[in-house]
């Protein structure tokens, strides 16, 4: 991975989480410390892509509570900020999950987000692969409370390979990134302000580029697909493998996952990491080009490397995932060798955990009374 | 009589033209400047004035100038943002049509003290008329030397020029204004990196209202001390106000922060009270983004005294209580004004002007603005008024630039201090779409006086 390629950086800022400490190299975002602890911990992302540079900082679903600034200068931050773009400091402190304000503002986050992008889940082809239905799923709430007209769009052709469903779009900005550093002649881009911007081309010029299938990758929600495999196949139906060509185009990594039917080739994309975001191999960031995207349909273009890798909770792996990982007995076993995080120290609460009571020596069930009660809870209770 | 210190000339016959300004005293600063102090000095005469930003966010502008990074080899620039947007404010196109040479003036010495060669003005493209005035002063500057190279032999090298914007208010947020001067859609940047560390070009750069720059005039000519002595604690020196709504004397007026708001609005030397001796009902102080107060709490403070026209007791008690300087464009509401429309009407523009990079704004000020329409066209449920206030709340403090704060900070004010008018739409909803309003006295903009 490119990462592992490169000299190590000096790891030497000290960075809490959610209670788990870690240390990063200076310069690294909350966002992407999270991501080295893993699990919960890590904010959700709609419009920042590591290997987009400017990417992040617009949809506001990373926001975190910076609850000491650094062990210089401990005093909280003001505003929730944007874990994708704001860098840690050394004995910086981050509320994630266990901030109420965090949940409160990505509720809202959510909430926005859902207002102009219609819940059809069952008919679009990103099902199974969007970000915005885990999103949803995660921090959303049953109903809405918006009770107006929808934005809605006429169908745009945008080129051969490309579909938009602008209805969809939640303007994360991404495929104009892609645009602007991965394909020349850039034709596309975002029309307009406010809740009117829109996703087009200019002046309906088609998108032709030979990595413009990126975009389709880096789409999080069903608003650009595929047009060579829209609705012939749900994803969850087709059997991810890797694969790899001997590409001529030097920009091409031709490294893909291919989804199969058989022995037949549904679709192209490119290999994508835990956090949905392109594979990178070999300090190249793993794009690959349109014409292994859209013309290489036989399995005998391409070299068979073995079942793709694909997270065991996404609805893609059901039924068919390979060596289940069944959780083992002890919790440090399961999360990787790291601490269990603390969710709330009992010791706060009460006395019942206190290692120097010995409970056999309670005459009788243990009940309340034998344990002493925490001062600071009492208070709690009585204000 | 308060003292005058940049509109003091505004109103000598041809004072826009190069001679006349100059006969009046015009460029004495930049004399002073390049000739006997350094730009260190500059900046220093600057923070010891207490002069802050006049543009809204009232920031220290020596501090802001000694934050501007300085690596060797890379240019800096300075930027004007004549981009005057904010409902309610019209204060700096009376300085650049009257008195044009006192900003150019301000410019040059800035720019000496940043170490900027080249400046910019970004003027919001509905004031058609005025980047011709400015280019004829700037023309004027450089025909008597100075602008361009080596000015009065210092060795100071100093270009202005006049960017049009296109006439969008977030381009007046400075890193909007930042981008759409290098000819790209004006977003808002994300900070950090700050302007004066990655501004124009990617190179250092200060962006600073226009009045806030013509301060500087006055404050090297008559020393940063003399500057700090007008006004009260951090509010130092003068401040220009444009008063509209229901005034007797809508107008610009130059104040020093000491009088206060009753004055401002009832005396004769400001704005002359309310027509037709209609109650004060509420007041926007400080530009459209900044809440309203109702009438017992403009007038007077939570301790009772007298609330004075300036940054501190403007603020008085937090957004509860109080409101803010803003840019000093004073909104005044008699009895008969509705709040509920008024508060739709800036709805409206939040909603027309978000840029709509980020969610909270792109979606949060559409949705205000179609539920205050319910509310205001006796549509409206009591729910919705709650709804209203969480929307703002999820907006406040949540986006990328300060607009969510500006489209948040009128709905949030409005249903805190006048929760009960909203009800009573609600309530009433055959009636409220029947009212007849009181017209609100729009400030005419060729008839407007500028304070003599
Ligand atoms: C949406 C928005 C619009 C703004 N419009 C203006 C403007 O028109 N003029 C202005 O001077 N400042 C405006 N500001 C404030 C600028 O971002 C910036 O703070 C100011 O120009 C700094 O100048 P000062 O330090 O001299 O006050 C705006 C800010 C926001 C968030
Ligand atoms: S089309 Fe997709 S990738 Fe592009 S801005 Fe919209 S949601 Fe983002
Ligand atoms: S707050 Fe509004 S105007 Fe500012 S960046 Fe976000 S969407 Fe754009
Ligand atoms: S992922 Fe950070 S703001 Fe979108």
């Amino acid at each position: 991975m490119a990462e592992e390629t490169k000299p190590a950086a000096p790891a030497n800022f000290k960075v809490t989480i959610d209670n788990i400490t870690i240390e990063v190299a200076p310069g690294t975002t909350i966002l992407n410390a999270a991501r080295k602890i893993g699990g919960d911990v890590t904010p959700p992302a709609m419009c920042y892509y590591s290997k987009l540079q400017g990417s992040g900082g617009k949809c506001r679903t990373c926001l975190v509570e910076v609850s000491k600034g650094s062990e210089k200068d401990p005093r909280p931050m003001p505003k929730l900020v944007a874990s994708c773009r704001t860098t840690v400091m050394d004995g910086m402190e981050v509320k994630n999950i266990t901030s109420d304000k965090v949940t409160d503002a990505r509720n809202g986050v959510v909430e926005f987000l859902l207002i102009n992008h219609p819940l059809d889940c069952p008919i679009c082809d990103q099902a199974g692969e969007c970000h915005l239905q885990d999103l949803g799923y995660e921090h959303g709430k049953e109903g809405t409370r918006f009770e107006f007209k929808r934005r809605e769009f006429e169908k745009e052709d945008i080129g051969s390979y490309i579909q938009l469903h602008m209805t969809r779009c939640i303007l994360c900005y991404r495929c104009t990134y892609v645009a602007d550093q991965l394909t020349d002649k850039r034709v596309h881009g975002i029309l307009d302000r406010g809740d009117h911007a829109e996703i087009s081309t200019y002046i309906s010029k088609a998108i032709e580029n030979d990595f413009s299938g990126n975009m389709i990758d880096v789409c999080p929600v069903g608003a650009l697909t595929d047009k060579t495999f829209r609705f012939k196949n749900r994803v969850w139906f087709t059997k991810p493998v890797y694969a790899h060509r001997n590409c001529e185009n030097p920009d091409c990594c031709g490294k893909a996952t291919l989804w199969l039917r058989g022995d037949e080739v549904f679709r192209v994309t490119v290999r994508k990491d835990e956090w949905g975001e392109v594979q990178s191999y070999d300090g190249k960031a793993g794009w690959i080009c349109n014409t292994c995207r859209f013309d290489k349909k036989q399995t005998s273009d391409w070299q068979i490397e073995g079942l793709a890798n694909i997270n065991r909770h996404s609805v893609i792996a059901q039924g068919k995932y390979p060596g289940l990982v069944v959780p083992k007995e002890t919790i440090k076993e399961v999360m990787d060798g790291r601490a269990p995080k603390l969710i709330m120290d009992i010791h706060e609460v009460s006395g019942v955990n206190d290692p120097t009571l010995d409970l056999s020596k309670i005459n009788g069930p243990a009940h309340s009374n034998n344990f002493a009660p925490n001062p600071n809870v009492e208070d709690h209770l009585r204000s | 009589m308060a003292r005058k210190l940049l509109l003091e000339k505004a109103h000598v016959e041809n004072i826009r033209l190069y001679d006349v300004y100059r006969r009046e005293g015009g460029y004495r600063s930049v004399e002073k400047a390049l000739k006997t102090l350094s730009p260190d000095a500059v900046t220093e005469e600057v923070k010891k004035s207490g002069l802050r930003g006049r543009g809204g966010a009232g920031f220290p502008t020596g501090m802001k100038w000694s934050f501007l990074a300085k690596p060797e080899g890379v240019p800096r620039y300075l930027v004007v943002n004549a981009d005057e947007s904010e409902p309610g404010t019209f204060k700096d196109r009376y300085l650049m049509e009257f008195i044009p040479h006192l900003l150019i003036e301000g410019m040059i010495v800035s720019a000496f003290a940043l170490g900027s060669n080249v400046s910019y003005i970004y003027i919001r493209g509905e004031y058609a008329w005025i980047p011709d005035i400015l280019e004829q002063a700037i023309a004027e500057a450089k025909q008597n030397g100075w602008l361009g190279k080596n000015i009065l032999g210092s060795g100071f090298d100093c270009e202005i020029y006049v960017q049009r914007g296109a006439g969008a208010y977030i381009c007046g947020e400075e890193t909007a204004l930042i981008e759409s001067l290098e000819g790209k859609r004006g977003n808002p940047r994300i900070k950090p990196p700050f302007p004066a560390v990655k501004g124009l070009w990617d190179c250092p750069t200060v962006v600073n209202n226009v009045e806030t720059i013509a301060a500087v005039v006055p404050i090297i000519n008559d020393g940063g001390e003399e500057y700090a002595k007008i006004g009260v604690g951090k509010s130092t020196g003068t401040k220009l106000i444009s008063a509209c709504g229901n005034l007797n004397k809508p107008g610009v007026y130059e104040i020093d922060m000491t009088i206060s708001v009753e004055e401002f609005i009832y005396s004769d030397e400001y704005c002359g009270g309310i027509p037709n001796g209609k109650k004060l009902k509420a007041c926007i102080p400080g530009g459209s983004s900044v809440p309203i107060l109702p009438a017992n709490l403009l007038l007077k403070t939570t301790k009772g005294e007298s609330r004075m026209m300036n940054y501190e007791s403007l603020s008085d008690g937090g957004f509860a209580t109080g409101s803010m300087m803003g840019s000093g464009g004073f909104i005044v509401f008699d009895e008969d004004q509705c709040v509920v429309r008024h508060t739709l009407s800036l709805a409206r523009f939040y909603h027309h002007e978000s840029c709509g990079q980020c969610s909270p704004c792109r979606e949060g000020t559409g949705w205000m603005e179609k539920i205050l329409k319910n509310i205001e066209y006796g549509k409206g449920k009591m729910s919705d008024i709650d709804l209203l206030w969480d929307i703002q709340r999820k907006i406040e403090g949540n986006t990328i630039c300060p607009l969510g704060d500006a489209a948040a900070w009128p709905v949030a004010a409005a249903i805190r201090h006048f929760r009960d008018e909203f009800e009573w739409h609600v309530l009433n909803p055959d009636e409220s779409q029947r009212r007849n309003y009181g017209l609100m006295h729009y400030a005419d903009p060729i008839h407007v006086p500028v304070t003599a």
